[in-house]
């Protein structure tokens, strides 16, 4: 498997205050990878910062080995990083369809479409001239992935796609992460939910107070080792 | 009785003028929450640009729009990529400084090159050419003024829901940041959208200098209009747009049939009283 992203030493700061401590992290080709830890961990900085949403050191966040940390969030998403953002950030005034083609914005060839796009949520079909705000938090949701997949990126960030849904509704929305790695998009999960993450995810990281704490297979990581990195235990146990 | 209505039919006509003073401004604030100070000046600038293509080079008006349109695009593109881009961000302050020092400049440059006389452009037999309605003559330039404002009010319209630039633009204004995310270059399309304000700007300001007597302290004025009528329409809505500079029009030409003197005053006082009543415009853009 070919290495596409590749974090090496990454610090991340918020003016003087600092987020994230030399993360360590590689993502393969078509990979999925979970990122897990409790609130304030870094999960979010993490993502931000290789979206170039967080301005960080150049050389610390490599794509297919060229350098994308420092570089404008919209070079960043034309050289295949897609994500479909914390508290979705739809964009109000546009309708469903609109938000999905804006996705398309960088060009990019690929497998999905906005026909692609609705075949897989068919919600999005229904509802695509409705404002994307008047749409329920799981239709949100679909808008948000829908969004990110019409870029066909190499690399789909996911965070927090769970936050405040129903289990109905949360199955429904990672029963779609089959059709996305089948298209041979690696992707980032990042969820509160342990369970969850080990069970959709080839491996996991874990991070706690923004240092990676504990990285390995997801089948091969126990709940309490996993339970243990995720409230802080883990150095003091091992 | 006819007075009366002759003088609304005129205001509206004159409103047209008025949203075409406004467009631009309503699509920079809309699109980037910036606010130009220096808007009336350019309008005059083109104005005398006008001036100077027409009277001293005896082009036709209609090239000169020809050339005015697309220079003061170029212009506005460039002026963005390489100086407003500088002072886009959180901080409304920079921006509004350095268009403050735009209009100062720009009034003295105008004032040096073309000295204080107020002016005005003859453009032949379209000054008095007129249509007659009933009662009513509806002259050509005010006819025109109105026609272009709807033209280019439906046109921008059309952009912004039908291409992708435009949804970009829209898109903008609900959620900077996410933009970035999306793969559109945010100074690009910032320049875009100053470009076509720059556009409208020249229309605007030949037009003008048809319509009415100009100096180089005229601007300011101009910004004030355009102001108003963004206001009372409701920021970020076009067509509000229209609306707000036709109430300005209709009011001003309801003040003037009483009084020559009332005819700006009786437009402050509609755009004081629409903004007590109603401070969010009359059709603010939705946002559930």
């Amino acid at each position: 498997m070919t290495i596409l992203l590749s974090v090496r030493n990454l610090d991340a700061f918020y003016g003087d205050f600092q987020a994230l401590f030399g993360v360590d992290l590689n993502v393969e080709a078509g990979e999925v990878v979970a990122l897990v830890g409790a609130n304030g961990a870094g999960k979010s900085t993490f993502l931000a910062s290789v979206t170039g949403l967080l301005p960080t050191r150049p050389g610390s966040i490599l794509l297919r080995g060229a350098n994308i940390a420092g570089e404008p969030a919209f070079r960043i998403a034309r050289a295949g990083v897609a994500m479909s953002p914390e508290g979705r950030r739809l964009f109000a005034s546009l309708s469903v369809e609109e938000n999905l083609r804006l996705g398309a914005t960088g060009g990019r060839k690929g497998p999905w479409s906005l026909e692609k796009v609705q075949a897989q949520f068919p919600i999005l079909k229904e509802k695509r001239r409705q404002g994307a705000s008047e749409l329920s938090g799981g239709q949100q949701q679909a808008v948000a992935i829908g969004r990110a997949l019409m870029a066909n990126p190499d690399l789909l960030l996911l965070d927090e796609v769970s936050l405040g849904l129903a289990p109905v509704v949360v199955r429904d929305i990672y029963e779609s992460l089959p059709a996305i790695r089948a298209a041979g998009t690696a992707v980032i999960v990042v969820e509160q939910d342990i369970g969850r993450a080990t069970e959709i995810s080839d491996r996991l990281y874990c991070l706690q107070e923004g240092r990676v704490n504990l990285t390995g297979p997801s089948r091969q990581l126990t709940r309490d080792q996993i339970g243990a990195a995720y409230f802080g235990r883990a150095r003091s146990a091992a | 009785m006819t007075d009366l209505l002759n003088a609304i039919l005129q205001g509206v006509l004159l409103g047209g003028l008025y949203a075409l003073f406004a467009a631009g401004l309503s699509l920079m604030f809309g699109v980037m929450r910036f606010v130009n100070l220096a808007h009336g000046d350019f309008i005059v600038a083109a104005a005398f640009g006008a001036l100077l293509l027409v009277d001293m080079l005896g082009l036709p008006p209609l090239l000169a729009v020809v050339i005015l349109v697309p220079a003061f695009a170029a212009f506005g593109y460039l002026g963005q990529r390489l100086v407003l881009n500088r002072v886009m961000g959180r901080d409304i302050m920079p921006g509004i400084l350095l268009t403050f020092g735009f209009s100062v400049m720009l009034q003295n440059l105008m004032l040096e090159g073309f000295s204080a006389n107020s002016r005005r452009l003859n453009a032949g037999w379209l000054d008095t050419a007129s249509l007659p309605l009933g009662p009513f003559q509806i002259g050509f330039v005010p006819l025109l003024m109105f026609t272009t404002a709807l033209l280019v009010l439906g046109g921008l319209g059309l952009f912004m829901s039908q291409t992708n630039t435009g949804r970009l633009m829209r898109a903008t204004s609900d959620d900077a940041q996410i933009v970035g995310l999306m793969g559109a270059d945010r100074r690009h399309l910032f320049a875009i959208a100053t470009a076509i304000a720059s556009g409208v700007v020249a229309l605007a300001g030949v037009l003008m200098a048809i319509k009415t007597n100009f100096d180089p302290s005229s601007g300011p004025i101009r910004l004030l209009f355009a102001f108003e009528a963004v206001i009372m329409g409701g920021l970020g809505s076009l067509w509000g747009t229209l609306a707000g500079g036709i109430i300005l029009g209709v009011a001003q030409g309801l003040g003037a049939a009483i009084d020559p003197g009332y005819q700006i005053l009786a437009g402050h006082v509609v755009f004081l009283i629409i903004l007590v009543l109603r401070p969010q415009g009359l059709f603010p853009r939705q946002r559930p």
